[in-house]
């Protein structure tokens, strides 16, 4: 400790002790760390994706050429045009967008009750309801085609978007039953309760209060949704025929093509599944651990 | 708030189910889903089970017989069994880690999201494309290998004369392609822990791990018994990524299953095969149900 | 949560809902109405649909799209899918009563099960209308799939070369001719290469899709026995797989992945292999004059081949069948069959000679074809006729049979002697004769040797 002359004390007179810069490099190395963690993970997890983006845009002879360049020095984009341009890509496209769109409401508007049931209720057959549930995705898709192609053509809906909307709302129901679960459970009661003694019956309780404060989960079960009806293959190409998705159209093509025109469709294929997270994104993160009222 | 409206109303919470009078509120939310489901997959997966026991002459268990007498259905069940046990911890390990590390707010943690969140939008095929491209013997991998100059040729990394290469190389494909999966869920699961908790260790002094082990991770609780869940029966499906990169080398259960049904046109046994697939996904889904169940009186946020 | 605060976030989230709701209100009433059509015929009711397992890459099916509106002249809805869709679909729609495809276009391995189970109509008329047309015999056996009727009009073949780099002729063992060679100079060439360069130039197509299991029914085993199920674990057949084991070592061990040979070729990992003509046909596309394509070799018994035929077919009960029958005979014209020789490397079935104006590619592919076809000890193999349904598990034997002895070494005779009862239970239980090249009374079930 300095002595302090009995003056008037001007902070340029007292000796101060010196600063301890160390906690303030601990902290920016820590930052420095964490950057360059998610810098590593990112560059694992986008890699690939920037590898197909990559290869659609190359022409044939870059594709078969060895070693292959990581950087895109000759961009063509003649086997991304040649897929555009094939019969019906277009409306395949149209045909997934709509699906995906219907099949994300329909699973929403049947599956978040059901999770809310499951987070709030105790009851008998819970867990057997869960477990019925999860046994329609356990089966593989393979063995349930031809019967429910069959289903459809007695029900004069083959071949048509309801079709598919509702096989695709089938199968995304479990995962939006058990994620809109999962996070209204953490949704605290208590809120419920106080709106309630407030007026609101329960219904408005679940809208206005519990909804919002759920949103994460709601956007997480609606990203899976979209995402899975949009990369179906196997129960849109058996219950369609001349109304194809996207995938049916394309990928059972893309197998036997060549190795070109599968990056094009794969990216063609990749792009508005990208948008879509790219939008729903803002409700994932809508609230950075809320805090206790 | 009241001026003179009577004794107060009383206080409307939920409760274990009693009266038998009204009609059970879970019941009604329930409802939509369970008839929709049944309406539609009812009979398809009755009709799909059957099959499996479909014989020329009726009821029969031929075709289980002519399953197990299959050298290549017990590698599969062992193959589908290793791949499992050994992705799921690894993702799940991988995807807390992002997700705390999304937490601690660095700067472009929007972007870092969405970038680790993509994986999710690729089809199974289109992932099996890529990890091909990457690891074939002329692929990007060599190619970045010779390119910097380590090796002259690159590596044969899907040969099958090397088993533990052929492994690790669908390890990593499917740890990339489906850790997204558990991320976002994990990810919605942290939005609504409350932040005070954490606050409250820290300021008594918890180191971080300790922070982690017993105050983060409980209160993942629901979304890591849900996102094991559904990785651990997706991950009892996944093989389109494994036969792009593997051809029949690597027999897992549901390619035999598209085997037995589109190649040897036989979906007797292939109903068999999916029924096997079925029973491990229940039998896993029970355990984890049981093993991480949530205390009955569900938390309240006191 | 102050009312006062709710307005600005409840608003923004309301006009989204509200976006949201009217841009999924369209789809879903447009929903009802079935949807936007895909296969190009543009979707008018009374157009037919013709669902084929080939011509399914997306340029070889534009190309065919031009040359079914040029040989027909109403629209067709053009839909492909693979083998198991195109089961699922008419399974399920002839269970169901409902037919919506009123022609299917695939491979004999694709129509004998539909055929065998009652799913197709019966084309003996139509077939003997078309007599004159000058179907090869083995084709109308194979068309009639171990009945007496026929189940599906020839529609076009192909069958199995060997596609070779000519850089890779300078390790040709001397005296060798590369369109005339026996299994033992192919063998002594591939040492050669994999000497000279350090690493295996051959390749052959073991990926899961790959028709490896055609070269061992179609190839070895007529070459070195004479027959294909006869002389299934006999000595012959011993010394069939000791030769294809030394054969494999000089091919490069990512064969296992290969489904298409001409992915490789181009890329030029390998620079000597056998496949189908359709996969191969891509590898010479840019320098035509880099490649030759030779017949494949010869064995002790002859030069065996396969052939792989495409039929036409009718599922039973489909509407409209005599404009299906209509579109079937544009089909046979022999005008129509040769474009599609020129256009997707696919040989016709009628009568007709090969033009000279073909693309170079397509040139050397149909010179080695008909070398083959054409040789002095020329064998022809079928594929299996009359196993209906179990046609994919005389496959599997096959391919089970070169993941044992091949690839894990296990012993050669006990694995084929295994294999051989598995043969023969099924021969047995689909009560199947012998077919080309093994001889065998008709009636009788044939004898796996």
């Amino acid at each position: 400790m300095s002595t302090v002359a009995p003056a008037p004390l001007l902070l340029s007179d007292v000796e101060l002790p010196p600063v301890d810069r160390a906690p303030l490099r601990r902290l920016r190395r820590r930052r420095a760390m964490l950057q360059a963690a998610c810098i590593l993970v990112t560059l694992f997890m986008g890699f690939p994706v920037y590898l197909i983006a990559l290869a659609a845009f190359s022409s044939r002879q870059t594709l078969n050429a060895f070693p292959k360049s990581l950087l895109p020095t000759e961009v063509s984009t003649e086997t991304i045009s040649a897929f555009l341009s094939s019969t019906g890509v277009l409306p395949a496209f149209l045909n997934s967008i709509m699906i995906g769109l219907a099949t994300l409401v329909l699973a929403l508007l049947i599956g978040a009750p059901a999770g809310y049931a499951i987070a709030r209720f105790v009851f008998r057959g819970r867990d057997t309801y869960q477990l019925a549930m999860l046994l329609t995705r356990a089966l593989p898709i393979v063995v349930l085609a031809v019967p429910l192609a069959q289903l459809f053509l007695t029900a004069g809906l083959y071949d048509t978007i309801l079709a598919v909307t509702l096989v695709h709302a089938a199968l995304a129901l479990p995962t939006t039953i058990l994620i809109t679960a999962s996070v209204f459970v953490s949704v605290p009661r208590d809120l419920e309760e106080a709106a309630q003694l407030f007026g609101c019956t329960r219904a408005q309780a679940f809208r206005r209060i519990v909804v919002p404060m759920a949103l994460p989960g709601i956007a997480a079960s609606a990203i899976f949704t979209f995402v899975l009806s949009w990369n179906e293959v196997l129960a849109a190409a058996v219950l369609t025929l001349n109304n194809r998705t996207l995938p049916a159209q394309v990928l059972t093509s893309l197998s036997d093509s060549p190795l070109a025109f599968r990056f094009a469709g794969g990216f063609a294929l990749v792009l508005p599944a990208l948008l879509f997270i790219l939008l729903m994104r803002r409700y994932l993160l809508n609230m950075w651990g809320s805090t206790l009222r | 708030m009241s001026t003179d409206v009577g004794p107060p109303p009383a206080p409307v919470r939920a409760e274990p189910l009693r009266a038998p009078r009204r009609v059970p509120v879970p019941l009604l939310l329930l409802l939509p889903s369970a008839v929709f489901m049944a309406l539609l997959f009812g009979w398809p997966l009755l009709s799909g089970i059957m099959e499996a026991f479909r014989g020329p002459d009726g009821f029969t268990t031929a075709n289980w017989e002519r399953m197990a007498g299959e050298p290549r259905f017990w590698e599969a069940v062992r193959n589908t069994l290793l791949l499992t046990a050994v992705v799921i911890p690894i993702q799940f390990t991988f995807a807390v880690a992002m997700a705390l590390l999304l937490q601690a707010k660095p700067r472009g943690a929007g972007f870092y999201f969405y970038v680790w969140a993509v994986p999710l939008a690729i089809s199974d095929l289109a992932a099996g494309l890529v990890w091909l491209a990457i690891f074939t013997d002329l692929g990007y991998l060599n190619s970045a290998l010779v390119d910097i100059g380590i090796v002259e040729r690159g590596a044969q990394w899907l040969n099958y004369q090397n088993p533990t290469s052929l492994f690790l190389t669908v390890v990593v494909a499917e740890v990339w392609r489906a850790t997204s999966l558990v991320l976002i869920i994990v990810v919605a699961g942290m939005q609504v822990i409350p932040k005070d908790y954490d606050e409250a260790a820290q300021v008594f002094g918890a180191t971080f791990w300790k922070r982690l082990w017993h105050v983060t991770l409980p209160l993942l609780r629901p979304s890591l018994q849900v996102a094991l869940i559904l990785r651990t029966i997706l991950a009892f499906e996944a093989f389109a990524v494994a036969q792009a990169l593997t051809g029949r080398n690597f027999p897992l259960l549901v390619g035999e299953t598209y085997e037995w049904s589109v190649n040897l046109q036989n979906p007797a046994v292939a109903s068999a095969v999916a029924l096997v697939v079925l029973g491990m996904s229940m039998v896993v889904a029970v355990i984890y149900l049981r093993a991480l169940r949530q205390p009955d009186s569900v938390r309240s946020g006191r | 949560m102050s009312p006062d605060r709710i307005p600005a976030g409840i608003t923004r989230r309301q006009a989204l809902r509200l976006g949201l709701a009217l841009g999924v209100a369209g789809p879903l009433t447009a929903a009802c109405g079935g949807g936007f059509s895909t296969s190009g015929g543009g979707g008018g009711s009374d157009q037919l649909t013709f669902m084929s397992t080939q011509f399914t890459p997306v340029e070889e099916k534009e190309r065919f799209r031009d040359i079914l509106s040029s040989a027909y002249p109403s629209p067709v809805n053009y839909v492909t899918g693979d083998g198991g869709q195109l089961n699922s679909q008419v399974r399920s729609q002839v269970g169901a009563g409902k037919v919506e495809i009123h022609l299917i276009g695939g491979l004999h391995g694709d129509l004998a099960p539909l055929a065998a189970e009652g799913q197709l109509e019966d084309l003996s008329g139509l077939l003997s209308e078309l007599s004159s047309k000058g179907y090869a015999d083995d084709f109308l056996e194979l068309a009639k799939a171990g009945t007496d009727k026929a189940w599906y009009i020839p529609w076009a073949q192909a069958t199995y070369v060997v596609a070779v780099n000519k850089s890779a002729l300078e390790h040709l063992p001397s005296g060798a001719d590369v369109q005339d060679l026996t299994y033992d100079q192919f063998l002594a060439w591939a040492q050669a290469a994999k000497q000279a360069t350090g690493a295996p130039q051959f390749g052959l197509p073991g990926g899961p899709k790959g028709l490896l299991h055609r070269f061992l029914q179609g190839y070895l085993y007529p070459s070195f026995t004479g027959g294909q199920v006869s002389a299934f674990s006999g000595d012959e057949a011993v010394e069939m797989w000791t030769y294809l084991k030394e054969l494999w070592a000089n091919c490069t061990p990512a064969s296992t992945n290969f489904d298409f040979m001409q992915e490789p070729l181009a890329a030029g990992q390998v620079t000597v292999a056998w496949d189908h003509v359709a996969r191969l046909v891509e590898a010479p596309k840019d320098k035509p004059d880099d490649w030759v394509m030779a017949p494949a070799p010869k064995g002790p018994k002859g030069r065996g081949f396969m052939a792989v035929l495409l039929g036409l077919a009718i599922p039973k009960g489909a509407p409209s069948q005599d404009k299906a029958k209509e579109l079937i005979k544009a089909l046979s014209e022999s005008k129509t069959q040769l474009e599609v020789l020129r256009q997707n490397a696919f040989f016709p079935t009628v009568d007709a000679d090969v033009p000279t104006d073909l693309p170079p590619a397509v040139k050397l592919e149909a010179d080695a074809v008909s070398k083959q076809a054409g040789s002095a000890d020329a064998l022809v193999a079928l594929p299996p006729v009359g196993l209906g349904q179990r046609d994919g598990e005389m496959s599997k034997i096959f391919k089970d049979s070169f993941t044992a002895i091949v690839l894990q070494n296990q012993d050669i005779k006990a694995t084929l002697d295994a294999q051989a009862k598995i043969m023969q239970s099924l021969l047995d239980a689909a009560k199947a004769s012998c077919w080309a090249p093994d001889e065998g009374k008709a009636g009788e079930v044939c004898k796996v040797g």
